[in-house]
Formats: structure tokens, C-alpha cells, sequence
């Protein structure tokens, strides 16, 4: 890191999410419009420790349920049968199926928990100005970002599970009232993700070189 | 809301994830530059980006439609069969009262990904003109999202966990669409990675004077 470290937002520069173009808002203005691409800037995302908070509760408060409720239900001659994401996993393990039970294991149970306290993390460290791990804290954001989309496994799952076995009256499979839940913690970590700005993490270590050194700017 | 002023140089930037303040070197194809405080990938030159996107587009194109048109699985069982497309597996969950869900199957494996590939296709051919008109940085700026939205890879995952579930009960039958969409996925993982959208960024034609070629009033509001 060079010592003059300079951010575009100490100069009064808005730097465009859409096509990345510098640009400078309109004297005493604090958001406008880029001129290549028309994206609304800013600043900062507005509101973004807000809006990722409000996501990452809503997934917090689906996750319960997502966990509790059944997701299929299989009905056969001999009665119905519920079962919840955890016991899908556990039905899979097998001498061959243990591999797919790893991959929904991870996807369905692991990602969504580690994704929920890793934003927890990221915001609580950069509300509170921590200058610590920042390049640790931005590459969490970023495998949080990628790693997200891979929850909607068991989702996908569920789907095709429940299309193709409908051998009535001998079996057939139906979605349960779990699903709904799992893929809103999906779509809401996935939301709170994009809500969140990972420029966020550098502000206080910014505003620190900013206080401490003269600044140059070429 | 008016526009803002641009700094004149496009090859100074702030990096998208730390803010840093810093000037994109020129580079040669297959190079990339990366920030140096946070190691964001700034820009990847890529090479021939255009002639190359467009092929794999179009084979997206194709494989797309086939993957939606004829059947993903079967499955026989007692001398009984049963089979599924994409769209049949979300119109399934529709019908069976779980519609929120059986929506958003449908948009992340069959929406987003027509967006995804559709948008593209605009997107390079407009790109090949020298200026690419207006309604290019508009669907180009769009475009990322309908990225993350679209789960093809992901689906994918999916049905194979699915099949070894059936595969318990029921003879399966593997449909043609579950080899196209195998190949799709790779295909749209090389229509990414060789698209490069700062190349493109760089000769569209600006928003700005989009709206000042527009009638009057628009102007106004664009530089009230």
C-alpha cells in the first residue's frame, strides 16, 4: 500500500458501480447521475449498513423455520413422511450418496449459517471503525458474494424431486412448507450482500492516513 | 438529479471495493491489473473480447432453447414413466401451492439466464460498431445483475443430488436437456470470461449527450 493512499471519496470523486467511470458531482451536491451510464451515485451505497442489517434480519428470523419445517413430503401407501433439510442430508448418506450428502450438507447448512454471521461480522467491525484485517475482511466479502448463489442447491433439489415423483396412489413427493423459508434466507443473504459496500471497511483506515499525512494527489 | 462531471481521463478510477484512488495501466490482451491496497481485479484485458463473446453467445443461444424445449428427466417405475423439463419442474411447485418458490425457480433457471444470454447478444452487436449507441450502456449496465440471478451451474448441482434421491425408487432416465444444460454451463462460464466490458465501456456513446440529442425538456432536467 503506498503511503499516499488517496480515496476517490477524499477527493469528492464518485467512482460508478455500473461502468466504473470517475466522475465529480455537481458543486454542494452529494449524489448525481453518471454521465456514461445514467447509474444514480453516490458516495457510499445509501444507507448500506441499514439495508444490509434489515436483509440479514429477515434471513435470520427465515432461518428457524427454514430449519424446523419440513421441505418434502413423501407419501406412500403407507402414510406421509416429512422430512427437514437436516434429515434430507441424513437420508442421503450412503455407501455411494455420502458425496451428495457432503455437497447439500455444505450448501444447505453451512453456507446459509456462515454467510449469516460473516455479514454480521463485516458490519459490526465497520460500524464500529476497526482498522484491523481489512484485507481479510474484503476477501470474506468477496467469497460471501461467490458462495452465496450455491444455497439454492437444495431448492433446485426439492424442485425436481417433487416434479418427477408423482406415481399416484403408489408415491409421490410434495414440496413442504420449509422451502418457502430456505429460499427467502437464500434471496435475503444474497440481498444483503449486494446492499452492503465493501468501501465500508476502508473508511476509517482511509480517514486515519488522511489524518496523518500529507496528502498528495497527481 | 444532474449528472456529474466526469475527471476527463478514463484510465483513472477508484477501486469498486477500498475506494482507492488509482490509474488503470494500459495493458496487453490476456494481461489484468488488480488494486493494490484490497487486490480486486480492476480489469482483465481480454483478447479478440468481442468475435469471441459473440460465438459462445450464439452457442448459448441454441443450447439454451434446446435445454427448454425438450425433457431434463424420466423416470420409470413399475412399468410407469414420468419425466420433467426445467419449466415443468417450477410449474410443479406453482401448482402445488408453493408459488413464491416455484417463481423463483423460474427466474434463476430460466429468466435470468435468457436475460443473461439475450442481453449479451445486444450487447456484442451493438459493441461492433465503432460507436455503440445508447441502449448498449443501458442493457450493459444491467447486465451483472441478471448474472447473479441466473443459476444455471447451480440447478445443476441440484438435479444431480436429485437423481441420486430418485435413483432409490425408480429407474432414471437422464433427458437430452440434462446434457445440454451440462454444456451450457460451461459455455456461459466462457461467455463471462471473455466478454470485456471496460473495452466496451470505453466507446459507448454517454448517457449525457444521449439526453442532449433529446428533446428539450429532457434537457432541462438534465442540467437543472
Amino acid at each position: 500500500m503506498s503511503p499516499t493512499a488517496v480515496t476517490a471519496m477524499q477527493q469528492g470523486l464518485q467512482s460508478c458501480e455500473g461502468c466504473g467511470l470517475l466522475s465529480r458531482p455537481a458543486p454542494g451536491e452529494v449524489e448525481g447521475r453518471c454521465p456514461r451510464c445514467d447509474e444514480e451515485l453516490a458516495f457510499r451505497k445509501p444507507a448500506s449498513f441499514q439495508r444490509t442489517w434489515a436483509y440479514l434480519l429477515a434471513a435470520t428470523i427465515c432461518y428457524i423455520p427454514a430449519n424446523v419445517l419440513p421441505v418434502l413430503t413423501t407419501t406412500t401407501a403407507a402414510g406421509a413422511d416429512s422430512d427437514t433439510i437436516m434429515q434430507g442430508v441424513v437420508l442421503l448418506w450412503s455407501p455411494t450418496g455420502w458425496p451428495l450428502s457432503i455437497i447439500v450438507l455444505v450448501a444447505s447448512i453451512m453456507i446459509p449459517s456462515a454467510k449469516i454471521l460473516a455479514l454480521a461480522y463485516l458490519l459490526i467491525t465497520a460500524q464500529q471503525g476497526s482498522v484491523a484485517n481489512n484485507e481479510q475482511r474484503v476477501r470474506m466479502y468477496r467469497m460471501v458474494e461467490f458462495i452465496g448463489r450455491w444455497s439454492m442447491v437444495d431448492v433446485f433439489v426439492d424442485t425436481f424431486t417433487a416434479a418427477l415423483i408423482q406415481l399416484q396412489p403408489l408415491m409421490s413427493v410434495e414440496p413442504g412448507p420449509g422451502l418457502i423459508f430456505f429460499a427467502a434466507v437464500v434471496v435475503f443473504t444474497m440481498l444483503a450482500v449486494e446492499s452492503f459496500d465493501p468501501r465500508l471497511i476502508w473508511d476509517s483506515v482511509s480517514s486515519k492516513e488522511a489524518g496523518s499525512k500529507e496528502v498528495t494527489y497527481a | 438529479m444532474s449528472y456529474n462531471q466526469p475527471v476527463g481521463d478514463t484510465s483513472l478510477i477508484a477501486c469498486l471495493h477500498c475506494d482507492l484512488l488509482q490509474r488503470i495501466p494500459e495493458l496487453a490482451p490476456g494481461a489484468s491489473a488488480r488494486c493494490p491496497r484490497c487486490n480486486k481485479e480492476l480489469w482483465r484485458h481480454r483478447e479478440d473480447s468481442l468475435n469471441r463473446t459473440l460465438a459462445l453467445t450464439l452457442a448459448a443461444t441454441v443450447l439454451y432453447v434446446v435445454a427448454n424445449t425438450v425433457p431434463m428427466l424420466g423416470l420409470t417405475i413399475v412399468g410407469r414413466d414420468a419425466s420433467t423439463t426445467v419449466i415443468g419442474g417450477a410449474q410443479h411447485l406453482w401448482d402445488n401451492g408453493q408459488k413464491i418458490v416455484g417463481v423463483l425457480v423460474l427466474f434463476t433457471a430460466v429468466i435470468a439466464p435468457a436475460l443473461q444470454i439475450g442481453l449479451m447478444l445486444a450487447i456484442v452487436l451493438g459493441a461492433m460498431r465503432a460507436r455503440p449507441p445508447r441502449w448498449v450502456g443501458t442493457m450493459l449496465r444491467y447486465h451483472p445483475t441478471t448474472r447473479i440471478w441466473s443459476m444455471i451451474e447451480v440447478m445443476m448441482v441440484g438435479v444431480l443430488v436429485a437423481l441420486v434421491k430418485i435413483a432409490d425408487y425408480a429407474t432414471v432416465i437422464p433427458g437430452m436437456a440434462l446434457f445440454v444444460l451440462w454444456v451450457l454451463v460451461f459455455i456461459l462460464a466462457g461467455m463471462a470470461a471473455s466478454f470485456d466490458s471496460r473495452e466496451v465501456w470505453e466507446r459507448v456513446q454517454w448517457a449525457d449527450e444521449a439526453r442532449s440529442d433529446a428533446a428539450g425538456d429532457s434537457l432541462a432536467e438534465g442540467t437543472s
